[in-house]
């Protein structure tokens, strides 16, 4: 686990008894797309979560590697997009920097229409929510989480409740902007193996620890005997699929 | 049995901490926010504008009524002529802060609870914090302060439509003289009483607000059940519990102030 940009060490996160983060490592290399798989209730949003603050573990540490400091700024890209439907695609945007930078309008309006124009959003920006598409609203709520320039996006299950072609779309707009813009990806994901033609690294999260850390190809030749489990019926509905 | 009363009265003790902690940190929140005035005028059309139909027409039939019941009483101990008083006094001290505060809490409370509670389950609050935008500043804090302005200023309009009310039955319908109306409340009404009344109306705006905001904020944790009839639960808990404080609380006010 070299090339860290981001080191995760020894997290946890119980719910009352319940362990369900049991003392996680895991490097983040810059730049890269890691994807976290597992089954379900395997505590996968929570260590998201838990990266983004909005859980605070029990134990260990996130940090970036070249220094002792803070992590750094990470947008979070909830399932449904958490967008506020009684603001504007504009506003939804401009919101993060509206609220906590001291930009003037002129620059502010400035940066979110080239921003919705990078996205292809031009034609959306007066429009509401709940008046565009699934496909549009993802890549809105990516916008607001760009706004800000983070250096990490967290991915919540961002395919959730899709159809293949869907997926493969959000698929293909995540590694496109990650490549223009140039942010380093964590995504959480049930699209096993769809994921592995996007990611860089596959982390195994199973009873609350990696079982496994490492590039798709690694993973598909010599995978873990218990993951071989998981992934199997996986695999072989998709062949028979094909 | 007794076990039940203790967990009971624990879970109630520790509830009125959070909610008193939820108050401080939202009244706390509002400095350091970016657009403050902005925020602060959306929510008093929220709370103060959109109240006001509602206010000036339940304020006029509180008054006629008002006006109708206390002749009646009044001309039993030949009195009548103090009928400007007696509607005046009850709808200043009592009845203006007391119906003005359900009122609002009747639309604009519940409006709060569900509108912060669908926010809790579309995770935009979760979604908030990972812009490092503090939630109860952005959402709580401004309408709270509007209700801190609001709830007095649509008080002193039910007041003033009451009292006219009063005099449309008094005067106008059953003959009480137009002068003894208004120089007996001239004479009976203090500042002390107007004033009595408005402290009332902040502490019920303070109060109401952050019970319905609280409800909302954690119907995650509050509801029985998730999703949309978790939120109507605690919509429904809001309004409730705010007109429970609403009428505890005025108890309280009148008790010490009289």
């Amino acid at each position: 686990m070299s090339n860290a940009f981001l080191q995760i060490r020894n997290l946890s996160k119980r719910f009352g008894e319940q362990v369900v983060l049991d003392g996680i490592d895991l490097d983040i290399p810059l730049k890269s797309h890691t994807t976290v798989i597992g089954q379900s209730g395997t505590g996968k949003s929570v260590f998201l979560k838990c990266i983004s603050k909005l859980l605070v573990p029990e134990s260990g540490s996130i940090r970036l590697s070249d220094s002792s400091g803070e992590i750094p700024q990470c947008a979070y890209m909830f399932q449904q997009n958490a967008l506020f439907d009684s603001l504007t695609v504009f506003d939804n945007v401009a919101m993060p920097l509206r609220e906590k930078s001291r930009i003037s309008k002129s620059d502010l309006a400035e940066r979110v229409r080239e921003l919705l124009r990078q996205l292809d959003l031009e034609d959306a920006a007066s429009k509401y929510p709940a008046e565009i598409s699934g496909g549009m609203q993802k890549r809105v709520a990516l916008a607001r989480a760009l706004i800000t320039s983070p250096e990490i996006i967290l991915f919540d299950e961002p395919t959730t409740g899709l159809d293949p072609q869907r997926k493969f779309a959000v698929f293909d707009m995540i590694r496109n902007y990650r490549e223009r813009f140039g942010f380093t990806v964590i995504m959480v994901s049930h699209d096993v193996p769809e994921v592995f033609g996007i990611s860089d690294q596959i982390a195994w999260l199973d009873s609350g620890k990696i079982k496994f850390w490492g590039s798709p190809a690694t993973l598909l030749e010599s995978p873990p005997r218990d993951l071989e489990e998981f992934l199997d019926p996986k695999l072989s509905t998709e062949t028979s699929a094909l | 049995m007794i076990g039940r009363i203790g967990r009971k009265s624990i879970g109630l003790v520790s509830e009125l901490g959070e909610l008193a902690q939820f108050g401080a940190s939202s009244m706390g929140s509002l400095f350091g926010q970016r657009h403050v005035f902005e925020k602060l005028f959306r929510a008093m059309y929220e709370i103060g504008v959109r109240c006001i139909p509602i206010t000036l027409i339940v304020g006029l039939f509180t008054g006629l009524v008002m006006g109708l019941q206390l002749y009646y009483v009044l001309t039993k101990f030949s009195a009548e002529s103090l009928l400007g008083q007696a509607v005046a006094l009850s709808i200043i001290m009592e009845i203006g802060p007391v119906f003005t505060a359900i009122m609002i809490v009747g639309q604009a409370g519940s409006a709060l609870a569900a509108e912060i509670g669908i926010q809790r389950n579309a995770e935009q609050i979760d979604a908030l914090r990972t812009m490092r935008i503090n939630a109860l500043g952005f959402l709580v804090s401004p309408r709270l302060f509007a209700a801190l302005i609001c709830f007095p200023l649509l008080t002193a309009f039910f007041d003033i439509v009451g009292i006219f009310g009063g005099h449309l039955t008094g005067v106008e319908m059953l003959g009480v003289d137009s002068g003894a109306y208004w120089s007996r409340i001239y004479e009976g009404v203090s500042i002390k009483n107007i004033m009595d009344g408005f402290l009332k109306a902040v502490c019920f705006g303070f109060i109401t607000t952050i019970i319905c905001a609280f409800q909302g904020y954690f119907t995650h944790i509050k509801a029985s059940v998730p999703g949309a009839r978790g939120v109507s639960e605690s919509t429904t808990r809001a309004v409730v519990l705010s007109s429970i404080a609403i009428l505890a609380t005025d108890y309280l006010i009148t008790s010490f102030r009289l």
